[in-house]
C-alpha cells in the first residue's frame, strides 16, 4: 500500500482520481422509495423543540454561571454551558449543514451561522468540505475532514479534547481575512463562493475585537468565558462522539458499512450529538432528518454490522486500532455482519485495499 | 423505460406513474431527465443528474417546488432549474412538458 498523502493536491488524490473512488457509486441498503420518502421528510417541531431547549439550557447555565463568578461553585456551570456551546454546536453545525433539521430553510441557515461561530468553522469552507467528505468519506486525499491519519498523531487526538480544533480555526479566521482560501480548500469551493469566506472571517475578527475591548474595560475574562473560551473546555464531547464515527475503520473503501460506526448512546449523548451515533446510517441516507434516524436504524439494522453498545466500549475500540496503527498503519477493524446482511463489497474497492476482488 | 417519440415530443410516463410531489427518473437514449409532479399536479422536468456531482436526482425529495439532491442536499426550484441552495451553484436545464390524456410528454 503506498504511503497516505492527507493532502487533497498530492500523490493519495491522484491514485483516488485514477482507480475510482474519488465521486464513486457508494453501497446502499435495500429500502423502498415510499419508505425512504416518508422518512426524508420535514418538520419543523422536533427541531424547534429541541432548538429552544439547546439555547434556554445555554442561557440558564451561563447566566448562573456569571451571577456565581468568580466563585468555584460557577465552574459546573461553566463546564455544561461549555458542552452545549462548543459540542451541541458541532452538531448543529452539521445538521443544519444538511439542511434537514428544520424544513424551513431560513432556521437551518441562522442556527448554521451561530454554530459555526461558536466553532470558529468558517460556514463556508466548512458546507463545501462536509459535502467532499459525504461525496469521498475517508478517501485519503480527498476527504478534507479525515480526524486521525496513519499512522495516528496521538498528542494530537489527545489536544483535540482540549479545543486544539478551534484553536486552529481561531488562527486561520486571521488567513481567511486577509488571504483567503489556501490551494487544498480551492479544490472543494468554487470560486463564486469563496469571496464570503473572507467577510464572514473579517466580520469575527470585529466581533473578537469587541470582546477583547470589552475584557481590556471591564478588567475581567469572563466575556471570554462566554464566547470564544468554551471551546477549551467544551469541546470535549463532540471530540469524544467524533472519533467514534470512523476512526480504527477502513479507509479507501466505498461501502459506507466499513467505514463508518454505530453507537448506541445515552439520551444526554445524543441531545448533544443529535443522533450522529447512528453514523452509517447517516452516510447512507444524508437525507435522512436527525430525529428520524434511530427508525431508519431499525428498518436497515439487518443489512449492517451490530452496533457498539456504549461510548465506553466503542472508544476502548477506536484507542486499541489507533494503539495498533501506531505501528502498522494498515491495521482497520472490520466488524462481522449478521447473516441477514448483504456482503461487503469488496469489488468496488479492491484494488485501494490491496485485494483480490475475490476476498 | 422506453420512451417513443412523437415530432420532437417524448412520450415519457404516464401521468399516474407520478405521485403528488414526487418525481421520476426518465432515460433516453444516453441522457436521463427528472420528471416531477408538483403538489399542484403541474408536470415538470429538469436534467436527472445534480450539478454539483452528478448524482440521480430522482432519489431526492421534493418539497413544494423544491428538489433536494439526495447526496448533499443542495436544492433547485425545478419549475426552473435555479439552484437555490449551496452545495449547487449551477442551474438545471429545464424542458417543456405536456400531457396529453393520460400521457407525459417533453420536448429535448
Amino acid at each position: 500500500m503506498p504511503k497516505r498523502d492527507y493532502s487533497l493536491t498530492g500523490a493519495s488524490t491522484k491514485r483516488a482520481l485514477e482507480i475510482g473512488l474519488a465521486t464513486a457509486d457508494w453501497y446502499h441498503s435495500d429500502i423502498s422509495r415510499k419508505e425512504i420518502k416518508a422518512l426524508m421528510k420535514r418538520h419543523n417541531g422536533p427541531a424547534i423543540w429541541h432548538t429552544m431547549l439547546y439555547y434556554g439550557l445555554m442561557f440558564a447555565f451561563v447566566a448562573t454561571a456569571i451571577a456565581l463568578w468568580p466563585s468555584l461553585w460557577s465552574a459546573p456551570l461553566w463546564l455544561a454551558y461549555g458542552v452545549l456551546y462548543a459540542s451541541g454546536a458541532d452538531s448543529r453545525w452539521h445538521e443544519c449543514g444538511h439542511g434537514t433539521a428544520f424544513k424551513t430553510q431560513w432556521m437551518n441557515n441562522v442556527v448554521y451561522q451561530v454554530a459555526c461561530f461558536c466553532l470558529l468553522r468558517n460556514p463556508t469552507i466548512w458546507r463545501w468540505s462536509h459535502a467532499r467528505h459525504h461525496t469521498d468519506t475517508i478517501i485519503v486525499g480527498r476527504d478534507p475532514e479525515i480526524i486521525t491519519m496513519r499512522p495516528p498523531d496521538i498528542a494530537k487526538v489527545i489536544a483535540l479534547f482540549f479545543g486544539w480544533d478551534s484553536i486552529q480555526s481561531f488562527f486561520k479566521v486571521f488567513r481567511y481575512a486577509i488571504s483567503g482560501v489556501n490551494a487544498d480548500e480551492a479544490t472543494f469551493i468554487p470560486e463564486q463562493e469563496r469571496f464570503k469566506v473572507k467577510v464572514v472571517a473579517q466580520i469575527w475578527l470585529l466581533i473578537f475585537a469587541a470582546t477583547l475591548v470589552t475584557a481590556v474595560t471591564i478588567g475581567s475574562m469572563l466575556p471570554f468565558l462566554v464566547l470564544f473560551g468554551p471551546v477549551i473546555f467544551g469541546s470535549w464531547h463532540y471530540v469524544l462522539t467524533g472519533l467514534l464515527q470512523h476512526t480504527g475503520m477502513a479507509d479507501n473503501v466505498i461501502d459506507h458499512r466499513l467505514n463508518s460506526r454505530t453507537v448506541y448512546m445515552n439520551p444526554v449523548s445524543r441531545f448533544v450529538y443529535w443522533n450522529m451515533n447512528y453514523h452509517v446510517e447517516h452516510h447512507m441516507f444524508p437525507m435522512i432528518p436527525y430525529h428520524r434516524l434511530p427508525e431508519l436504524h431499525a428498518r436497515i439494522k439487518h443489512d449492517l454490522p451490530e452496533p457498539n453498545r456504549s461510548i465506553p466500549e466503542a472508544l476502548a475500540e477506536v484507542f486499541h486500532a489507533l494503539r495498533v496503527q501506531l505501528g502498522n498503519p494498515e491495521y482497520r477493524i472490520q466488524k462481522a455482519l449478521p447473516e441477514t446482511a448483504r456482503p461487503y463489497r469488496y469489488d468496488l474497492h479492491a484494488e485501494a485495499l490491496g485485494l483480490t476482488a475475490a476476498h | 423505460m422506453k420512451g417513443k417519440h412523437m415530432a420532437n415530443w417524448i412520450d415519457a410516463c404516464g401521468t399516474d406513474d407520478i405521485e403528488e410531489e414526487d418525481l421520476i427518473r426518465f432515460d433516453h437514449g444516453d441522457r436521463t431527465f427528472a420528471i416531477y409532479r408538483s403538489p399542484d399536479d403541474e408536470y415538470f422536468c429538469t436534467d436527472g443528474l445534480c450539478s454539483h456531482e452528478k448524482v440521480h436526482l430522482a432519489d431526492g425529495l421534493v418539497m413544494e417546488n423544491v428538489i433536494e439532491c439526495p447526496k448533499h442536499n443542495g436544492q433547485f426550484d425545478y419549475r426552473t432549474g435555479e439552484a437555490i441552495r449551496p452545495p449547487v451553484c449551477i442551474d438545471l436545464n429545464t424542458y417543456p412538458v405536456k400531457v396529453e390524456g393520460d400521457r407525459v410528454f417533453i420536448e429535448i
